[in-house]
């Protein structure tokens, strides 16, 4: 069992902001800040582009874990759109608890275009805080099966 | 520690946020008693935010107060220093202990000239 | 089937040395719709850039993924390389395997499976990839400035410089704002009308430059670059073109008990009236309020009087349409109203006055004619008390706002300096809570006013104004000293805070311009682009942005016009292709994204569409302007119907980078 946990590499998405989240995680990158391979990002031009649909997707094709990124609020590029995106996640997040998919396992992050090293830690933290809860059970489309 | 407590007893049952202050001195400028007192209201809440709270309650300051709500009404920051010498007020009567006016005492005390107000209200402050 | 091309970069052996750039490229090579791979040791590099333009060539690629660094570094060179090679530029997708793949990790087999994965999202995406064209729309080479104060005299007197068109529209019957009021200006001492008037005659002597005073902004239409704006120019009952502005009629009209609006109501004027003198443009203006003839119809004093003909009691407002390319709000600020002060006094007693009504008592052209006398008995004070921070730097909760207001401190400095210089028997007392001078030689001033001119700086505030027979009984607290005063003062100024004038708020809502809680517009960025709004195409002048003192308000004034001057200089606005789009067939009219859309781009239409059984019927769909849109996707996430979409990173294409990402 012990062994299995170890050898668990959990699938995580990340959405993050053109303009302040994807510009950290290159800061990350630029200075050489490792996070986890298993976090692999999805660009998106603004935080509220995100649909809860995307997410639900993943969840649907075996994500472990989904964290979206955005602006500091206040910050967004698009003035106003980080606010979408916090009240649609207070409620999507929820109702995936609803559903049987544990809090942790989604998360919502203001990253700015200087905070190379908060991105990094907070993929590190989220990698690990995943991978402790283990593989994610499968949201799944039953009207695919027929 | 207990000095700790205290303050946060006393912000707690007044209600107010020393930290809003901005030092304008309104409340002082406004204060009907300001003479009389040897800490004046804008003294009252830093006082409290320094964690002199000791000074206070041993000073006749406190009872020179005359609730009057000036400094409270005129507060640009809505700070309410009244309220805060009202709670250091209570704070000195809890520490006197268990020394509630039991109402067995009042016939005794009962005087044609007292106001009856002034009775239930010395109840309902002690029993706080 | 797209035909796609992938080319893996190793950056030299930035990412060649973490990354098994070969092996990503093979295995990059067997997904779907890939016809060819490479890997290339600088892909950025000319050399590189021309491997991708000959295999689009050699293969007739239809797409192509670069696997590099990051696109906020090259996706921009590669995407122009594909162009001119024949490929639509947003046909190029780049996986990030540099900033995000190889420079973050050491395990080998782990970043290259990694790099593989992101090439394979990468890939997914372009297979529903759609060639977009920017849209391109014509700029109207005018421009419109809001307000005609200060801020919008610089700006429009600096994009008329520069050979473009410019209209000032201003609500009252003369240009000048605010800066026509007062009576000296700090640090410097010189004086406000001998700065502003020469400018205000430039402006009106400036060809390029049209003046609609007594007027105000009705409608406005359009999007950056063409605006098309109504303006109600209200009647002032004088033909403009008529008036020689020589005054005889504002001397002779008999209703001569109208509070004088210039003069903040310290004295009178006629019912007729120009301003002040130096007004431009120097026109008669009736007062429809005050007028017997409009009120009665029995006086035409004025009519008869004027030489020029140019009374015209049936004047109605009328209205001008006008084009512009972009629109320069000055809308400026006024004094918050004291009326709820009541500790004050200023409701009580006519001695307590602002320190705007202090300029006009202090001005050689005001109601005293610049000698400084007591409102009430017109006797000169011989103690003055200035109180700072009158409803600045509240909490909130209360009339107040919570904003420093930051000209009140230098003014205050200016007018105790004045008066001491000017009448050195009286004294002066300043009640401050912090004495707020950053700028040039600013703080120099007021130390200047303490130590040369001898003004009573005191640490403390006014709690209470009790006026007493002839006398104001102020009551403060002096913190340093630890007392409390009582001063017997004959006349108290109050700073009060300023706020921005009341017709900005609808004003922005027509322009969809934003607003902060105050009020005051925002900018597009607080530091980067201060004097933008976030709605292209509208610029911020002056106060209506934020408290400013004139020289603030000038140099950005001057940067406002350098703004517009740039977009005016322009012949095509080209537009972000990415942006939002809606399905007619699906939309079904719910104004949910028109709410959430910060630009405004999104208007609603009424369009005709066959039914299945061949009737026509009309439906409410909303259309997105391509110029206004920036492209944000709220929208997208906000319909109910999922008609909204966004080109460029679409539905779908989000959907098959989730997919194989987590495949």
């Amino acid at each position: 069992m012990q062994v299995n946990e170890e050898k668990f590499e959990p699938t995580i998405v990340a959405f993050c902001c053109n303009w302040c989240s994807y510009a950290g995680a290159d800061l990350s990158g630029t200075n050489r800040l490792q996070y986890p391979a298993n976090v692999k990002i999805i660009r998106v031009p603004c935080s509220c582009r995100v649909n809860p649909m995307f997410i639900l997707r993943a969840f649907q094709r075996g994500a472990d874990g989904v964290i979206l990124c955005g602006c500091h609020p206040g910050d967004c590029h698009y003035t106003t759109g980080n606010y979408f995106t916090r009240r649609r996640m207070t409620l999507l997040f929820s109702m995936l608890e609803f559903l049987g998919i544990e809090k942790e396992r989604t998360r919502l992050e203001w990253v700015s275009a200087a905070e190379g090293a908060k991105f990094a830690a907070t993929m590190n933290d989220f990698v690990a805080t995943v991978t402790k809860l283990g593989k994610n059970r499968r949201l799944e489309d039953l009207r695919c099966k027929k | 520690m207990e000095q700790n407590n205290l303050k946060e007893t006393l912000l707690r049952i007044s209600g107010v946020n020393p930290r809003k202050c901005m030092k304008c001195g309104k409340c002082s400028g406004t204060c009907p008693s300001y003479d009389e007192m040897e800490y004046h209201p804008h003294e009252f809440v830093s006082m409290v935010e320094n964690g002199e709270t000791e000074k206070l309650m041993a000073s006749p300051s406190l009872y020179r107060c005359l609730t009057c709500f000036a400094c409270v009404e005129r507060c640009p920051r809505g700070v309410q220093p009244a309220k805060l010498i009202e709670a250091v007020r209570l704070a000195v009567i809890r520490q006197q202990g268990m020394n509630h006016l039991k109402p067995d005492q009042l016939p005794d005390m009962l005087d044609e000239d007292m106001p009856q107000q002034a009775l239930v209200s010395a109840m309902r402050k002690f029993a706080k | 089937m797209q035909r796609i091309g992938v080319f893996v970069c190793w950056c030299g052996s930035n990412i060649a040395a973490t990354v098994d750039v070969k092996a990503v490229a093979e295995a990059l090579g067997k997904e779907p719709g890939v016809v060819y791979f490479e890997d290339y040791q600088y892909m950025c590099s000319e050399e590189g850039q021309t491997k991708l333009q000959n295999a689009i060539r050699d293969y007739k690629l239809t797409g192509a993924v670069v696997c590099s660094c990051s696109p906020r570094m090259h996706e921009a060179t590669f995407r122009k390389a594909a162009a001119k090679a024949g490929v639509n530029s947003f046909m190029v997708e780049i996986a990030n395997i540099r900033e995000q793949c190889s420079w973050i990790h050491k395990n080998k087999e782990e970043a290259t499976e990694k790099a593989i994965i992101l090439g394979r999202a990468a890939i997914a995406k372009v297979h529903l990839n759609a060639p977009l064209t920017a849209g391109e729309s014509p700029v109207t080479k005018r421009a419109l400035v809001i307000g005609g104060g200060i801020a919008g005299i610089q700006t429009a007197l600096d994009i008329a410089d520069a050979g473009f068109e410019v209209d000032i529209v201003e609500k009252k019957p003369t240009i000048g704002g605010k800066m026509s009021q007062i009576d000296k200006t700090f640090p410097t001492l010189d004086c406000a009308a001998c700065i502003l008037t020469p400018k205000m005659v430039e402006v009106a002597q400036n060809e390029k430059i049209r003046i609609f005073s007594y007027s105000e902004v009705d409608k406005v239409q359009g999007f950056v670059g063409n605006f098309s704006v109504s303006i109600r120019r209200k009647a002032r009952f004088v033909d403009e073109v008529k008036c020689t502005g020589c005054g005889l009629c504002t001397e002779k009209c008999p209703q001569k008990k109208v509070p004088n609006e210039f003069n903040l109501g310290l004295d009178q004027r006629r019912a007729i009236y120009i301003p002040f003198a130096q007004a431009v443009p120097k026109v008669a203006t009736i007062d429809p309020d005050y007028c017997t003839m409009l009120k009665t119809g029995k006086c035409g004093v004025c009519s008869k009087i004027c030489t020029a003909g140019a009374i015209d009691y049936k004047q109605k407002d009328s209205f001008i349409e006008e084009k512009y390319g972009a629109i320069v709000v000055a809308t400026g600020f006024n004094p918050i109203e004291l009326n709820k002060y009541d500790e004050f006094a200023y409701s009580q007693s006519p001695d307590v006055i602002t320190s705007l009504e202090f300029e006009r008592i202090t001005n050689a052209a005001g109601p005293t004619g610049g000698t400084l006398l007591r409102p009430s008995d017109g006797e000169h004070p011989k103690k003055i008390v200035f109180v700072q921070c009158v409803g600045s730097r509240e909490d909130g909760s209360g009339c107040g706002k919570t904003y420093c207001s930051k000209i009140c401190c230098m003014y205050t400095a200016k007018h105790a300096m004045l008066t001491r210089e000017k009448y050195p028997d009286t004294e002066v007392y300043v009640f401050y809570i912090d004495v707020r001078t950053p700028g040039k030689s600013f703080d120099e001033f007021y130390r200047r006013a303490v130590e040369e001119y001898g003004v009573h700086y005191i640490k403390g505030m006014v709690g209470k104004v009790i006026p007493q027979g002839k006398k104001l009984m102020v009551r403060a607290s002096d913190l340093i000293d630890r007392k409390q005063l009582l001063i017997d003062a004959d006349l108290v100024v109050l700073a009060a805070a300023i706020e921005p004038d009341k017709s900005a708020r609808p004003l922005a809502t027509m322009l969809t311009a934003s607003m902060d809680t105050n009020d005051f517009f925002t900018e597009a960025h607080p530091k980067l682009r201060p004097v933008e709004s976030p709605t292209a195409g509208i610029f911020l002048s002056g106060c209506c942005q934020g408290p400013k003192d004139i020289p603030e308000t000038v140099s950005q004034a001057s940067a406002c016009a350098a703004k517009v001057i740039g977009l005016l200089c322009r012949d095509k606005l080209t537009g972000n292709p990415c942006v939002a789009h809606s399905d007619e067939l699906m939309c079904n009219g719910c104004s949910t994204c028109e709410k959430v859309c910060p630009y405004g781009a999104i208007t609603y239409q009424d369009k005709e569409f066959r039914m299945p059984d061949r009737t026509m019927r009309t439906r409410r769909v909303a259309s997105v302007n391509p110029a206004v849109c920036q492209g944000c996707g709220a929208c997208t996430v906000a319909c109910p119907s999922g008609a909204m979409d966004l080109h460029g990173f679409s539905n779908s294409q989000i959907m098959a980078e989730v997919d194989a990402i987590c495949k």
